[in-house]
């Protein structure tokens, strides 16, 4: 492999539906090899863990009651990604999922709508036909989720196919086994090729960060699907424990919040899994305001992928409506 | 020779199959009934109440999901290690209620056999309280009871040990799990049975002991959607017909407390246990 020269196409990358403004200026040459590129990867700050951690628990001790609260729970319900990836998942398993994703709270009309609805590529076209013009995104993991262990082909196939089922933001794995070998500029190239295949759907990167074991990792992975085009970094499939951690997404938080200051381009980040509780989502709401900032405080740069999430969420906003605390009799079963 | 030091107990909640601190981080002071300190209680606030239902919700499918029989003996055992525990029980139950050793002592023994009694019951309730129904129709027909689910429970305020068993054991005899708020004054014997079912084998969050103030939390817990049926029998003067107010809102079954508070060395037949079951009644077509 060395001395072997990968040169991006640059008519690949100038697209005009793209919306994102690539080659990426200041970075422009650090993918023109693999020795480059790892250069740059590696020469990127090293992460002080203790530092991470300790930083997320004293954040996490704020305390967000009353008003706030009350946006805070609205803000978090807009930026769920309601999500089912089982293999038992059905085309009326997915309606109704649909139909919560329009009305979380039937009983309570000023419930806002959720960001998107989270499933398998062959179950977008009946999300698509289940939430009409809503509003509602569908979006789609793609690329042999969640191993992502098949060939690139393949992996184009099921984003294209995706896409044409409907899915208008695609969910797609990085190949971690090439990425903790070090071939990164094989990781890059595989994100650059799905973001083509996407066409004008929004290209989430999942790095599964509990495969990536160490922050630094973290980091490195964040910048190299940034550099690629993804207009999010995911933290994990959900499949994998840990899945969402608050030093992860500090890190990744971070790296978004540096990209978009040296590039002007603005990246968003979805944790995803493990976040189950209305307490976790309004850490996680604290860590991007104190981190990245409030522009970041949108479901077009903000996620939350989750399943019961909602549901806990919902819980805390009747308790907050009805002054008594609520139960799960007054929420749907998923 | 020195005199030891003492050792100064601070006591925590039972949530969970656990020994947590009060979320709100209150004690308060527990003494005897002349007035001399006895021991730190922790003083339960709403959110250790929300914690211990969702506890008590985590538990019911597996506590209410066993054999009657084996419900039995799980309550048995605890009577065993109650028996165990019988100088301490005497000696709070003595220092709580202000009474002689001897009657202390009556009393202890009437709630360990008051337990005992309950037990029993676990696996005969479906015989006494269900059975066939004659109908006139090709069906067999059967009604059999079933645990309501959560049960909040307000412990008497006067009778610290016997009041407690007498309240506690039927919410878990008939399969149902359980947040229960202590005498405020006299909690030290809820706080040792708390130990009691902690060595025994009765699932982790099938009990929740709270210590506290029924005043406080009795609101909480009677509005709560997730809490199934309620015991008044502990709550404030003059409050009950507020808190029973407040658990229409939700149908919660509600048992009213006695003014004043009961003689429970009496036979409490099963007046404690049916209000707390739910009449399941299956149609089965016969000779299909």
């Amino acid at each position: 492999m060395a001395g072997m020269t990968h040169v991006l196409d640059p008519d690949a990358l100038s697209d005009g539906a793209r919306l994102l403004p690539a080659p990426v200026d200041p970075f422009s040459d650090v993918t023109r090899s693999d020795a480059a590129f790892r250069a740059f990867l590696h020469g990127l700050p090293g992460v002080d863990q203790v530092g991470a951690e300790s930083r997320v628990a004293m954040l996490g001790t704020r305390s967000i009651k009353t008003t706030a609260k009350a946006w805070a729970i609205d803000t978090a319900i807009s930026m769920v990604d309601l999500t089912t990836l089982e293999g038992s998942d059905t085309p009326g398993k997915v309606r109704s999922l649909a139909a919560k994703a329009r009305r979380p709270d039937p009983g309570d009309l000023n419930t806002p709508p959720v960001a998107a609805v989270c499933v398998y590529g062959d179950l977008a076209g009946v999300a698509r036909q289940a939430l009409g013009n809503s509003g509602i995104h569908v979006a789609a993991v793609a690329t042999a989720f969640p191993s992502g262990r098949a060939s690139r082909a393949i992996k184009i196939a099921d984003v294209k196919d995706a896409v044409a089922n409907g899915a208008d933001e695609i969910d797609m794995v990085i190949d971690r086994g090439a990425f903790l070998a070090g071939r990164y500029l094989d990781v890059y190239d595989e994100i650059v090729a799905v973001k083509e295949a996407c066409g004008t759907a929004h290209l989430k990167v999942i790095l599964e960060t509990g495969e990536l074991v160490t922050l630094d990792n973290v980091r490195r992975a964040s910048w190299l699907a940034m550099l690629a085009g993804g207009d999010f970094i995911k933290t994990s499939t959900g499949k994998i424990a840990p899945a969402a951690t608050l030093p992860v997404c500090l890190v990744m938080l971070e790296a978004v919040r540096d990209f978009r200051a040296q590039t002007g381009t603005q990246i968003g980040v979805k944790p995803a899994g493990g976040i189950r509780t209305t307490q976790d989502a309004m850490k996680h709401l604290v860590l991007v305001n104190e981190t990245a900032g409030p522009d970041w405080l949108s479901p077009h740069w903000f996620r939350f992928g989750a399943s019961s999430l909602l549901n806990d969420l919902l819980l805390q906003r009747q308790k907050l409506r009805t002054g008594h605390y609520s139960g799960p009799d007054y929420v749907t079963v998923d | 020779m020195s005199d030891r030091l003492a050792v100064r107990k601070t006591y925590k909640l039972y949530v969970n199959g656990a020994f947590p601190r009060s979320e709100s981080g209150r004690t308060y002071e527990v003494a005897d009934t002349r007035g001399h300190f006895l021991a730190n209680a922790a003083w339960a606030s709403r959110k250790d109440a929300r914690d211990a239902v969702v506890a008590a919700r985590g538990a019911f499918a597996k506590w209410s999901g066993m054999t009657a029989y084996n419900r039995g003996q799980v309550l048995y055992r605890v009577a065993e290690v109650m028996e165990g525990r019988h100088a301490q029980f005497c000696d709070e139950v003595a220092a709580g209620e202000g009474l002689s050793s001897s009657r202390a002592r009556a009393a202890v023994d009437a709630a360990v056999d008051r337990w005992v009694w309950y037990a029993g019951w676990t696996d005969k309730l479906a015989a006494v309280l269900g059975g066939a129904n004659p109908v006139a129709g090709p069906y067999f027909d059967f009604s059999m009871p079933e645990p309501t689910g959560v049960v909040a429970v307000l412990a008497p305020q006067e009778s610290s040990l016997l009041g407690l068993v007498s309240v506690l054991a039927p919410v878990l005899a008939t399969g149902n799990t359980t947040v229960l708020v202590t005498s405020k004054e006299r909690p030290l014997p809820a706080v040792t049975l708390a130990e009691v079912l902690a060595t025994s084998d009765v699932p982790g969050g099938v009990v929740n002991l709270l210590t506290g103030d029924s005043a406080e939390l009795g609101p909480w817990l009677a509005e709560h959607a997730d809490v199934d049926g309620i015991d008044l029998t502990g709550a404030p003067p003059g409050r009950a017909m507020e808190f029973e107010r407040e658990a229409a809102g939700t149908v919660k079954r509600v048992v009213r407390p006695q003014v004043p508070e009961q003689d429970w060395t009496a036979d409490p037949g099963l007046s404690r246990m049916t209000p707390f079951l739910e009449t399941k009644t299956v149609w089965h077509p016969i000779g299909v």
